[in-house]
């Protein structure tokens, strides 16, 4: 599966996307996170705050604790500036 | 309508179709978005990072929910991304309502919700270098008061 990076978050790691085989324990997109952030120290201290980032699930918002099973991409979203 | 794109846009031509596309209006709000340039802090552009898919999602999720709340006719968002100098338009808001207060309410609840729930990043281009915008807590404030 495909996870995106957005904005200072995409910087801070120096690329868009990352191609990963979570394993079977990584049941919820919060577990992804954390398994994520277990691998990479850039992306560990981006998300020092974790709270201010949004999830979401094959282009759908969703809340953290979503299952993970089925998804085909999952995109980690700085706060948000539009408008 | 709901439309994400690079492409520059008319508002003006944009605000005549819409409003010519439902007789049964009698209150139309539109809200345009421009390029700033602070005279005291002046930038050369403004580039918008978006994540396209998941942003016609939830601009059409949070137009639903308008077009529900406010018992809207129809309700329009267009919104650029991109490298935008300053007096672009950056993004619209078109609201159709029977009367003026729906037309109103709808419109400002879209902005409020599209502010903090639509999937734009801003950057500023400036004679420095360039640097992100940082997310405003009035803007999370503007949004809560809807709930």
């Amino acid at each position: 599966m495909k996870v995106l990076y957005f904005a200072w978050l995409r910087e801070r790691l120096n690329r868009a996307s990352d191609e990963v085989s979570p394993p079977p324990d990584v049941r919820t997109l919060a577990d992804l996170v954390a398994w994520l952030r277990s691998q990479d120290d850039a992306l560990d201290h981006a998300m020092a705050n974790p709270a201010i980032f949004k999830l979401s699930r094959d282009a759908r918002i969703v809340p953290w604790d979503t299952p993970l099973a089925g998804a085909r991409e999952v995109a980690i979203l700085p706060p948000m500036t539009g408008g | 309508m709901i439309r994400v794109t690079a492409d520059p846009f008319d508002p003006g031509a944009e605000a005549n179709a819409f409003q010519a596309s439902h007789v049964e209006a009698g209150a139309m709000v539109t809200f345009t978005g421009i390029v700033r340039s602070r005279p005291d802090d002046p930038i050369t552009a403004l580039i918008l990072e978006c994540y396209p898919a998941l942003a016609e999602n939830e601009l059409a999720a949070i137009r639903n929910t308008a077009m529900v709340r406010f018992g809207l006719i129809d309700a329009g968002i267009i919104h650029r991304h991109g490298r935008l100098v300053p007096g672009e338009t950056i993004m619209m808001v078109m609201t159709l309502a029977p009367h003026r207060q729906a037309a109103f309410d709808g419109a400002a609840f879209l902005m409020d919700y599209l502010k903090t729930g639509a999937p734009f990043w801003k950057q500023e281009e400036t004679a420095a270098g360039l640097r992100w915008v940082e997310a405003k807590q009035e803007d999370d404030a503007a949004r809560d008061r809807w709930q």
